[in-house]
């Protein structure tokens, strides 16, 4: 099929069929990582710049990591480095970088939102990278990517997501990237963590961790913010450990074939126990690996992949 | 100077409704006459000549619309507004008077800062502006300010408007204290705690965009305790920007208890709803935030059986720098002077508000609250409106006599708006 877009912003705008074939595309990308020589000459002479305006370290280093694969010229910037402490605006900066004709922007930024307005404003394709608590499209894809190579197929799964439902960018994404693959959403976590309107997503909202866990083929478990006292979200880490993580003592109900999965990084012995995210069930760092590989799928797309290279 | 407006229906809601003629000398209003009933005496009105005649046939003849909810941005910050631009948008918009807020670098918190406004205004020439004075010094919320001296500067209410008055005891003081210098507490209901980093309406809309919602209840839980030390203290209040269900039905309540409270909402709230903000459109970004379809009817409501008081605009204009920011960190308002005539015309049109109820809500009750005389009789100042009720017109941000442009209504295709704007017997604004 055709790829279309101009941006990767958000999983609410793509199709079943648009979600497929990056998928698809992305299954093929993997094989180029386990070659002894992993790089292929597609977007030579292409130049992604990562701008970074929140600290990160696996997806900025799984987008370079994919551009490089690719041979793609990458460029970081990160905010504390950039003329935006300089009192510069979002979009000047943003102008100022597509002055130097980048082909891809990949930003990550703690407003929710950046990505869509930096995309009206450039010519050069945006790829959202996590935008405050509103998206982070790569990170379900890779999810969806995870679930699908361990399961087959995603419709009909059951997954749960548990967590600081409301702040999580990842929750997001996941919610309408697995719904939409004809996956049933279970969220679970403190009542102060659940959204008004959460049920816009179509999920279901189960109010005991201990209830949804048996139910579950995949259990994504979220990191919780530790930072983030002040809003008075839960007493301590030992009792949010203690009600809400995934312990071992729960592990003893899960399905025999269920996934653990976490999209890092880990607070361990907080949202779920070292031995667990350690364990046979977890596919933690199957997520990181299939980071590149979604992300080689991007960029391969936007590039117009599809117009030069037959992928059926 | 003698100046006859011929052929218009006049509103004024207790003095008139129907053809009449206004005759205006100098800066008064010389006399109002049914041309239908001519005298024919010697001398009479139709035997004089006038310096000037204003044919306001097909159109209403109002008494001068007052936006007791402006901000003018001066002094401090010039860029965004001047006295000048916002007192030339009052004008275009059919106002004869605003209300400036105190939020002003520095605050009107003292009658150097209230002096510094009227002679501005004066200065300008235009509508006619009323300054409000700070509740507290600074807007810090840590104490009275001198409201002896504002009132004697001219200053006709008091507000922190922009910050809540966090502190109860104050509140409770600033109402009883004004009450001596007859100043209304104009108070903006926002529990802070409760909106915390709050960008837009708490509900679906801000849990898909992923924005932190403050909740109806910020604004209510405030309306609430603010009614109720207006019931404590037996002073006036005024309910600033309405925007909730809940705030509502709690001043409906209060008013039916006989409590001394009023209420004004803005032409957003009962226009717009939250959805506006889909795709993180900056300029439907204001504090209150815009609410669900619930709360708009529950606006309409208030509007339609007297609850709400007062419609005024807000008017708060910030650079289009400002409003190009990430969504989180653009400022809340929009410009509302040059808009809010058609689409408060608009309830009028949708069988809200009468005519007559409408002319209440923008001219006499805000004359009412901040006490002074706002009629079309014999001997007033002649601070007249004159409404073309089938004008269209495009908005078009870019033509704007206000120095910004952050409106969340460009492009939208308006009907009705003002004819002419006479202030103390002069135009200040004339439709061509």
């Amino acid at each position: 099929m055709q790829f279309a877009k101009k941006d990767i912003l958000d999983m609410a705008s793509f199709s079943v069929e648009e979600i497929t074939h990056i998928l698809d595309t992305a299954d093929r990308m993997k094989e180029i990582s386990e070659r002894p020589v992993k790089k292929v000459p597609v977007l030579r002479g292409k130049t992604i710049v990562l701008f970074f305006h929140e600290p990160s370290t696996r997806t900025k280093l799984s987008f370079d990591i994919a551009a490089k694969r690719l041979s793609a010229d990458t460029i970081s910037i990160a905010a504390a480095s950039s003329s935006m402490v300089k009192g510069e605006t979002l979009i000047d900066t943003a102008r100022n970088i597509e002055a130097m004709r980048p082909d891809i922007l990949v930003v990550r930024h703690a407003s929710s939102g950046a990505a869509y307005q930096l995309s009206k404003v450039l010519k050069a394709s945006v790829i959202n990278a996590g935008d405050g608590m509103h998206e982070h499209p790569s990170q379900a894809l890779l999810d969806m990517m995870t679930v699908r190579e361990k399961k087959g197929s995603l419709k009909g799964l059951r997954i749960l997501i548990a967590g600081d439902i409301a702040r999580s960018r990842v929750a997001r994404s996941n919610m309408t990237g697995f719904t939409k693959m004809g996956a049933e959403v279970m969220v679970t976590g403190p009542p102060t963590m659940i959204p008004r309107g959460i049920e816009s997503y179509g999920v279901t909202v189960v109010d005991r961790l201990d209830d949804a866990i048996p139910q579950a083929d995949v259990i994504m478990m979220l990191r919780i913010q530790t930072e983030r006292k002040t809003s008075f979200l839960f007493p301590s880490e030992r009792e949010y450990s203690a009600v809400f993580g995934l312990t071992a003592e729960r592990m003893k109900r899960v399905k025999e074939d269920v996934l653990i999965m976490h999209p890092g990084p880990i607070n361990r012995g907080v949202e779920i126990s070292h031995e667990i995210a350690d364990g046979p069930h977890s596919i933690i760092l199957d997520q990181v690996t299939n980071g590149v590989a979604v992300r080689m799928a991007l960029f391969y797309l936007l590039s117009g992949g599809a117009k030069n290279v037959d992928t059926d | 100077m003698l100046i006859r407006i011929r052929g218009g229906h006049v509103i004024d809601p207790g003095n008139h409704d129907g053809l009449r003629d206004i005759i205006i000398k100098e800066d008064k209003i010389l006399k109002v006459i049914d041309p239908a009933h001519p005298t024919g005496d010697p001398g009479s009105e139709e035997s004089i000549f006038y310096d000037q005649e204003i044919d306001a046939t097909g159109k209403m003849v109002v008494p001068g619309l007052i936006d007791m909810h402006v901000h003018l941005r001066e002094p401090g910050h010039e860029y965004k507004e001047t006295i000048q631009t916002g007192c030339m948008a009052a004008a275009v918009g059919g106002f004869t008077a605003v209300c400036a807020m105190p939020n002003t670098h520095p605050v009107n918190d003292c009658s150097q800062i209230t002096a510094y406004i009227i002679a501005k205004a004066r200065e300008a020439g235009f509508s006619r502006v009323y300054p409000v004075g700070a509740i507290s010094p600074g807007l810090k919320g840590e104490g009275l300010s001198e409201y002896g001296e504002l009132k004697s500067a001219g200053a006709v209410a008091i507000s922190d408007d922009g910050k809540p008055v966090v502190n109860s005891q104050l509140m409770r003081r600033a109402l009883e204290y004004s009450r001596r210098f007859g100043l209304i507490v104009i108070s903006h209901c926002e529990d802070p705690y409760l909106s915390a980093d709050g960008a837009m309406n708490e509900g679906v809309v801000a849990t898909r965009l992923g924005l932190t919602g403050a909740p109806n209840t910020a604004e209510s839980i405030m309306v609430m305790r603010d009614i109720a030390l207006c019931e404590l203290t037996g002073s006036p209040l005024h309910i600033a920007h309405v925007s909730t269900a809940e705030s509502v039905r709690a001043i409906r309540e209060a008013k039916k208890r006989g409590a001394f409270v009023t209420a004004e909402t803005a032409p957003h709230y009962f226009t717009l709803t939250e959805e506006a903000v889909t795709a993180y459109n900056t300029h439907a970004k204001m504090n209150p935030p815009l609410r669900t379809e619930k709360d708009r009817e529950a606006i309409l409501e208030g509007l339609a059986d007297g609850t709400i008081d007062v419609i005024a605009t807000d008017h708060a204009p910030h650079a289009i720098l400002e409003k190009s920011m990430e969504f989180d960190k653009a400022p809340n308002g929009i410009v509302g002077l040059e808009t809010s005539l058609p689409l408060s015309l608009d309830l009028v049109k949708k069988g809200v508000l009468s005519y007559t109820a409408l002319i209440e809500k923008m001219a006499i009750n805000p004359a009412r609250l901040i006490g002074i005389k706002n009629a079309l009789v014999a001997g007033n100042t002649a601070d007249i409106t004159i409404i073309d009720p089938e004008a269209h017109f495009v908005v078009e941000p870019s033509l704007f006599r206000s120095r910004s442009r952050n409106t969340p209504f460009a492009g939208w295709s308006l009907t009705g708006r003002a004819f002419l704007t006479m202030v103390g017997g002069k135009i200040v604004h004339r439709l061509l």
